[in-house]
Formats: structure tokens, C-alpha cells, sequence
């Protein structure tokens, strides 16, 4: 466990001894009848980090969100997420962005995007308040209003980031986020992701079957492998990536470097 | 959608516009749905008019468009419309009743898992009683009023009504109730955010069934026991052989029962207008 944290505390949560652990995973499994997905998952995330984890397709990195999310319940071992351990528990600290944006096709993107506000308990309209101003920096102004089967594959993952961050939950889990956008839109949306994430303090957990993705986004990659998943191997990203552009990031020789040993370690 | 296009290809200066719906004309919107539709009725009435005429079928074997078309004239407000009234509020009655009861019954089903396996089973099995069968039952057992007539077609009616419903609020995407859950959302707002949203274009499927069949069992019921109604006065004509007034009657029963189609398909476009569909029928 890492030392005691300085970081930024939002108000709304309560200060414990689980400060600085983020979420702990220990001899984690979970098998789905016979078919072992998950098998002595063991690392552990500092609060207000970004962790990506990568590896081939299949090897329960999905399964490990939604058991950090307490959307599943292990078979052996412990999941501590800020000191919840319960499935109730995770489910209260965690807000889950899936790989389908999964945006209600009866609401419109303003009315989708603040739906974690409404169930709060906040009345409709102050929810819209609350949740317009995000509007323009998500690159979605003037698109309040429209139905999700208007919006492009991009602004539908943008709406759907906005409703998972208007959750105000610490624990970010995204799962695949950009897996069904196209190569471009996909690079487009990394670049905007690593700002946005900058701007806000949470912990992040990114499954991703893209290294590159994974590299650039998170401060460290946790390596899986395919069934029964498996830690293969943690890299340690620690690049200096303040102020440069994505392209200058996945070209530098660094980066190339650590790209190469994370898809070694994956086969 | 030319805005999708524009808007993939800078994320950094996003300035898209929303889309603008195209607006069609009603006129050219309705021919394109039902154009051919017209076509077919007409040449089927004229073919229909010849075929009488030219073999000189007897007006009580078989009646004739223009012979229909005098009856409607002729019998509207002797005969057809102080039966249409009632036959038309049996209609409304039972099939609004069967709304309310069938939607009303599909979510309680829903949210007691336990009570939809005990239920479940015997509303299947009162499927297979013949409602032509029932129908003299609820008449001995409701009296000779509006009340077994509206029985019947609240019980024809309610059937599919309820199964669609259930359909519909199971079928809900898992993926969605989990995202809810991880967004915070309690029971209740899964089902009223979620589950019954996501349930109306199969709960109006129903409703559009159910439409269909609400005109069948006014008709068993005024059969079964009645003074008036349509059917009352298609079973008075027969030994008569008024057999342009019975087609007359006919003819009401199918327009009552596809404007309640329509009415219900309307209300759909209203309530579900993310749900695209060609026509309204």
C-alpha cells in the first residue's frame, strides 16, 4: 500500500483510513459454471490513479469491472474498493462506463447524460441545470435537445462519459470505451479522454484491448492473460506526457518501448 | 445525417449542427403509405359491382357495392346508427378496461417474480376456453345489458395485451439495468427509467391486437343475448335476407375496428416517437 496521499479530497466523501487505497484486489476469482474467468487476481490501485488493463479479448477483464462494481459477486478472495467490501458497498463508490453507450433512446442527450442526478433524488429540471453546463466542454453544445439515433458514435460515447462522471462517484470504471468507434474517431476521443480525465480527480480503471490506448491513458498497465485470466505482468508508464499531443506521444521512442514489452508480456 | 459526418472529423473544434428533420407533405406521405392500398379496394369493388351485374347474382345471395352503398343510405338511421352506438361503446368500455387491467397486471407480474410463475401458467391456460363458449355463460350470469358485452371484449382484448406487456418489460436489456445500477438508480427508477419505456412499443403491439379483436367480441356478445348492437342487427337481418344491410353492418364493424387500430398506432407515434415506422397502419 502506497503512502498517504495529498490529493485533492472532494468534500462529498468521507475521509477514512482507506485514503489512499483506491481499490485492492487479493487472490480474486470467479468462474462462470466450469469456465474459469478469473483466476488469483491479485494487485492493488492508489486512490486517484489511472490503471489500464490490457490483454486478449476474453480473459475476463470485463468480468473484473463488474466485480468491482459489485455487479458480480466473486467466488475466492477479496475486493476492497476504498474500504467497501460488499457488493452494495462497491456498487455505491463505483460508476461504470460500458463499451455499448447504452444511452436511452426515449431521452434526449441532456436528459440522458443527467440521469445519475436524477436518481439522486434532484427534480428534473434542476438536474437539466445541473448538467447543461457540461454541454459545451464535452463538444456537444446545441445537442441538448437531439435524440441519441442523431448523434455520431463519438458524441454518443462523449454523452455516455458525461452521464457516468455526472454519477460524482470516485471510482471510475471504463470498460472498452471506444471499442466501437472507428481507428480516427477512436484517436480522437483518447486525446479528449487524457484532458478530461485531467480535470477531474478520480480513480480510474481502463480495460481496453489496445495498448496503445491503455499506455496513453493510464499511469499504469496491468497485463492479463487470456483464460483463466491472470496478472501476467504491472508496467509502470511514468512517461512525461504534460502538454503533448497524442501523436507525439505514441511516436516517441519511449512509448514504443514500453508498447512493445506490454505485447510481449501478452503473448 | 450530414452532421455525423462533419462532426468525426475534428474533435478539437466540435462545433456540429444539430440535425434538422425533413418534413414531408401529408398528401404525398399518405399515397406513398396506402397508395396502392386505395388501388387495390377500388379495382376489388369494381370487379366485385361487374361480377353482379354481369351474371345477375340475386340481391339477397349476395349484395352488390352500389347496393351496400344504398343500404348505408337508406337503413343509416333506421337500422345502422341506433345500433352503431352501442356496439361502439361495448368497444371503447371493454377495450379500455382490458388496457388498464392488462398493462396494470403486466406490471405487477413484473415486479413479483413470484406471483408471475403462480399467475403465469393459469392465464395461458384460460386462453384455450373459446370466448364463443363464455359468451352465453357471462350473459346468464351478467344479465341481457351492456355488462357481459363488455365482459367479453375486455377478456378477448386482455390477453394480448398482458403477454406483450410482460414480453416487453423482460426483454429490457441486462446491460442497461446494470449501468442503472452502477448510476445509482433504485428498483422503481430501473422500472419507470428503464424497463417501461423500453416496454411501450411492445405493450402498443399488444394494444394493436387487442384492437383487432374487440369488434370480434362485441359481436359474440350481442349474439349471445341482446336487443341491439350491430351484431344484434345482422342476426335480425339474416331471415330477412337483408343482405346489403348485414354487409352494411359489416362494413361498420371493420371502420370501428380499424380506427381503434389507428387510434392506438397514433398514440404510439405520441408516446414512442423514437420508435420510426413507416405508416401508421
Amino acid at each position: 500500500m502506497g503512502e498517504r496521499s495529498v490529493g485533492v479530497q472532494r468534500g462529498d466523501l468521507p475521509a477514512s483510513e482507506s485514503d489512499t487505497v483506491g481499490i485492492a484486489f487479493d487472490g480474486v476469482g470467479k468462474a462462470f459454471g466450469d469456465v474459469v474467468a478469473l483466476d488469483g487476481v491479485t494487485f492493488q490501485i492508489e486512490r486517484h490513479s489511472r490503471i489500464g488493463i490490457v490483454g486478449p479479448s476474453g480473459g475476463g477483464k470485463s468480468t473484473l469491472l463488474q466485480l468491482t462494481a459489485g455487479l458480480l459477486e466473486h467466488d475466492v478472495g477479496s475486493i476492497n474498493v476504498e474500504g467497501e467490501t460488499s457488493t452494495q458497498g462497491r456498487l455505491s463508490r463505483c460508476a461504470m462506463m460500458p463499451q455499448r453507450d447504452l444511452l436511452l433512446p426515449w431521452r434526449t442527450a441532456l436528459d440522458n447524460a443527467m440521469i445519475a442526478v436524477e436518481n439522486r433524488g434532484v427534480s428534473k429540471k434542476d438536474a437539466r441545470e445541473q448538467t447543461r453546463p457540461f454541454f459545451e466542454h464535452f463538444g456537444l453544445a446545441k445537442f441538448e435537445d437531439v435524440r441519441p439515433d442523431a448523434l455520431s458514435g463519438g458524441m454518443r460515447q462523449r454523452v455516455s462519459f458525461l452521464r457516468t462522471l455526472m454519477a460524482e462517484k470516485d471510482i471510475l470504471l471504463l470498460d472498452e470505451p471506444f471499442g466501437a468507434l472507428d481507428s480516427i474517431t477512436r484517436g480522437q476521443m483518447q486525446e479528449w479522454l487524457l484532458r478530461a480525465l485531467g480535470d477531474v480527480p478520480r480513480t480510474v480503471l481502463l480495460v481496453t484491448h489496445d495498448v496503445d490506448e491503455a499506455l496513453l491513458l493510464s499511469r499504469t498497465v496491468v497485463v492479463m492473460s487470456a483464460r483463466p485470466g491472470r496478472v501476467v505482468t504491472v508496467i509502470d508508464v511514468g512517461m512525461q506526457t504534460e502538454g503533448l499531443s497524442r501523436r507525439e506521444i505514441v511516436t516517441s521512442p519511449e512509448f514504443i518501448a514500453l508498447k512493445e514489452a506490454a505485447l510481449e508480456a501478452i503473448e | 445525417m450530414s452532421a455525423k459526418a462533419s462532426e468525426e472529423r475534428t474533435a478539437d473544434v466540435m462545433t456540429p449542427e444539430p440535425p434538422v428533420r425533413k418534413r414531408t407533405s401529408g398528401f404525398v406521405r399518405f399515397w406513398r403509405n396506402y397508395g396502392l392500398a386505395v388501388l387495390f379496394i377500388i379495382a376489388m369493388l369494381v370487379i366485385w359491382e361487374l361480377w353482379i351485374r354481369i351474371f345477375d347474382v340475386p340481391k339477397y345471395l349476395l349484395a352488390s357495392p352500389s347496393g351496400i352503398w344504398n343500404s348505408l343510405q337508406k337503413d343509416w338511421s333506421r337500422y345502422l346508427e341506433p345500433n352503431l352506438w352501442p356496439t361502439l361503446g361495448e368497444i371503447l368500455i371493454g377495450f379500455g378496461i382490458s388496457v388498464v387491467a392488462g398493462v396494470g397486471l403486466a406490471i405487477v407480474l413484473h415486479l413479483f417474480a413470484p406471483l408471475r410463475r403462480a399467475v403465469y401458467p393459469i392465464l395461458i391456460g384460460s386462453q384455450t376456453i373459446p370466448i364463443v363458449v363464455l359468451a352465453p355463460v357471462l350473459v346468464i350470469l351478467l344479465g341481457y345489458g351492456l355488462l357481459p358485452k363488455v365482459a367479453i371484449v375486455a377478456l378477448i382484448c386482455f390477453f394480448p395485451i398482458v403477454v406483450n406487456g410482460l414480453d416487453g418489460l423482460r426483454l429490457v436489456d441486462d446491460d442497461f439495468i446494470a449501468m442503472m445500477r452502477t448510476l445509482d438508480a433504485t428498483r422503481w427508477s430501473i422500472f419507470r427509467k428503464v424497463e417501461f419505456p423500453g416496454a411501450l412499443p411492445s405493450i402498443f403491439s399488444g394494444m394493436r391486437i387487442a384492437a383487432t379483436f374487440a369488434a370480434i367480441g362485441a359481436i359474440f356478445g350481442e349474439w349471445s343475448g341482446s336487443s341491439e348492437g350491430l351484431g344484434y342487427l345482422i342476426q335480425a337481418s339474416t331471415p330477412n335476407l337483408q343482405t346489403a344491410r348485414i354487409f352494411a353492418a359489416i362494413l361498420l364493424l371493420t371502420l370501428i375496428a380499424m380506427a381503434l387500430f389507428g387510434l392506438v398506432s397514433l398514440l404510439e407515434r405520441i408516446f414512442c416517437p423514437w420508435v420510426s415506422r413507416g405508416g401508421v397502419l
